[in-house]
């Protein structure tokens, strides 16, 4: 058992790393579990829900909006209260098995074409349990870690835990391509994207095994050995005016704006990549890839850093850099990506046609349009005209997509402004999960703590890339029909600005040392 | 300092209401368009849906936090358990 060493002051450094490597090593598959839904929604929308069904396209929707946004803040409330009365370890090791047992089952599920509307409802219910688990997991791990941190060194050891998320995305974009590169596109769209799913279940195996071997939280058995255990903590946390003020001041000072920027700087510049400026898949996840990998340990650094200079001084520098550069960033994006600013090399560029006509006697037209550019950029349009052999039914909208090529330089300059990005996501969550567990007290802080992140991570920056790329559809006119491409970077920019200065205005400058209160 | 947090509570207020206004106001409008055939009825209806029910209690404890702000619980940030619970 690992707490024999354990006081106050925290564990001997070699301790003191097993207990982070254990946490982080669950977090960071939980990550990975919930990931890989999200990067593979569009395959699994096609297995699982029709969209020529409504209740299914209804369910999809259900799907991805329940566990990212609205299960999470209530997996904090379930799992907070039972890891602040049973203990830390016991659950955390709970949501990591569901978490693990229901990314497994996902890979299990058969598709609408076997089960119908089984198939839809099934995933619907799995992707609740994961948004529960995941809403358990993180306080746990948090929590656990700083309790077992010494004095002066909680931002850096917690700093660990920080960097599960990220490379738990990192992990997923990693099995992802790895797993279509080995059985094809065409396999893998078919049945190999159940790969990473079931994979799941063997990271799970590792991680229960070397959880199990944890002892409890040295704060949380003195606590208990003394019988000074909250026997309600959702009332102790939240009905209590002393401590709702402080969750208040956690979610508007801190998690908020820290949300916005995560997940901008994560999900919403994928997006941004894919949607807006039809950057090629793979090169997407690539630049990601490589991007997140070198930005990486910089969670590390800030965190130690905010040991020396303060929580808030790091989180603060963190925001305000992003709402003054994040439009300047973007434009450039969308410059190294913009055909209109390039010169075409006309004899390396070509038009073809092709037409296919089905059983039913309806013609599809296919035009393809390949350019190349002279900065070493190319890209691909494909528009899909069908004529139906009906004359009386209307002929469907022409369907039209674009793939763009960065070149070797540009994918590098990308790659750069996409780290710069996720520097920004190091400097606002780096120190966060230290300064959430020192602002509650430890008989609560599960619970307390739990709830805030959930709602500024997984609702105010959940829902960034949803909301920003519904205001740039919304920018589209008729007389602008590309619309703003810029238009959606008001949101975290907006959210950050009222987090920025809520915080300038309320946070404590220094960081509370004791946690064992 | 705490004169200024104390106002500034009034802002979040503030905030908070026109936040509020300008959410049913603008699901109020969408979704009459959606109805009338000018946007498609089912992604508008589940979006404000969603949003709404979301928002909501967070946009109600936003002006919670500036009602204590304004009130001055903001004045000593409390660091111990005896203050907190």
């Amino acid at each position: 058992m690992t707490n024999s060493s354990t006081t106050n002051e925290g564990m001997e450094p070699k301790g003191l790393m097993k207990v982070i490597t254990a946490s982080s090593v669950g977090t960071l598959i939980e990550w990975y579990d919930f990931y890989i839904y999200g990067a593979m929604a569009v395959i699994i929308a096609k297995q699982f829900f029709p969209q020529d069904n409504p209740t299914a396209a209804f369910l999809a929707a259900l799907a991805t909006f329940a566990a990212g946004f609205v299960v999470r803040p209530f997996g904090a409330l379930v799992f907070g209260r039972i890891g602040d009365i049973i203990g830390r370890k016991y659950t955390f090791l709970l949501t990591l098995l569901l978490m693990g047992g229901s990314t497994f089952a996902i890979g299990l599920v058969p598709g609408y074409a076997k089960i119908g509307m089984w198939a839809p409802v099934l995933i619907l219910l799995l992707r609740f349990v994961q948004g529960l688990a995941l809403g358990g997991e993180y306080g746990g791990a948090a929590t656990y870690v700083a309790e077992h941190s010494p004095k002066g060194r909680r931002g850096y050891f917690t700093s660990y835990i920080q960097t599960t998320a990220t490379l738990g995305f990192f992990l997923s974009l990693g099995i992802i391509l790895l797993t279509r590169r080995s059985v094809g596109i065409e396999a893998f769209n078919d049945w190999g994207w159940r790969i990473p799913f079931i994979v799941s279940i063997f990271l799970i195996a590792i991680s229960v095994y070397i959880r199990l071997k944890m002892a409890e939280s040295p704060l949380f058995a003195k606590i208990k050995k003394e019988g000074k255990i909250s026997t309600n903590p959702l009332k102790e946390s939240f009905a209590h005016k002393a401590n709702l003020k402080m969750v208040l001041l956690a979610l508007f000072a801190a998690v908020m704006g820290q949300g916005v920027v995560w997940y901008t700087g994560q999900f919403y510049a994928q997006t941004f990549m894919e949607r807006t400026l039809s950057i090629e898949f793979e090169q997407v996840r690539y630049l990601l890839c490589f991007a997140i990998l070198l930005a990486t340990p910089f969670f590390l650094v800030f965190g130690a850093w905010s040991d020396k200079i303060g929580r808030k001084t790091i989180m603060l520098a963190g925001m305000f850099l992003a709402i003054v550069t994040y439009f300047p960033i973007y434009k450039t994006m969308y410059s190294l990506a913009d055909p209109k600013a390039k010169t075409e090399i006309a004899d390396r560029s070509s038009v073809s046609t092709a037409v296919t006509v089905n059983a039913a006697g309806d013609s599809t037209l296919t035009t393809t349009t390949v350019k190349a550019f002279t900065d070493g950029c190319s890209s691909k349009m494909v528009k899909k005209e069908v004529k139906l052999a009906d004359k009386s039914k209307p002929a469907p909208k022409a369907e039209t997509t674009k793939t763009f090529w960065l070149s070797s330089s540009g994918f590098w300059f990308m790659m750069f402004l996409v780290f710069i990005q996720i520097i920004y996501v190091t400097m606002v969550y780096g120190p966060i999960a230290a300064f959430l567990v020192e602002l509650f007290p430890t008989r609560i802080r599960y619970t307390s703590m739990s709830l805030p992140y959930h709602i500024g991570n997984g609702i105010f920056g959940g829902l960034t890339p949803f909301i920003a790329t519904r205001l740039f559809d919304a920018s589209k006119t008729t007389e602008n029909p590309g619309g703003d491409p810029y238009i959606g970077l008001w949101y975290p920019i907006l959210i950050a600005g009222v987090c920025f200065v809520i915080g300038l205005l309320y946070l404590p400058s220094k960081n509370d040392e004791d946690v064992s209160d | 300092m705490n004169s200024l947090k104390r106002l500034s509570g009034f802002v979040w207020i503030a905030l908070g209401a026109i936040v509020i206004y300008l959410l049913f106001n603008q699901a109020g409008k969408e979704i009459a368009e959606a109805a009338a055939g000018k946007r498609p009825l089912l992604d508008t209806q589940m979006f404000w849906y969603i949003i709404i029910p979301i928002f909501l209690p967070i946009i109600i404890g936003l002006l919670l936090f500036g009602w204590f702000a304004w009130k001055g619980e903001y004045d000593v940030i409390a660091r111990d358990s005896e203050h907190l619970t």
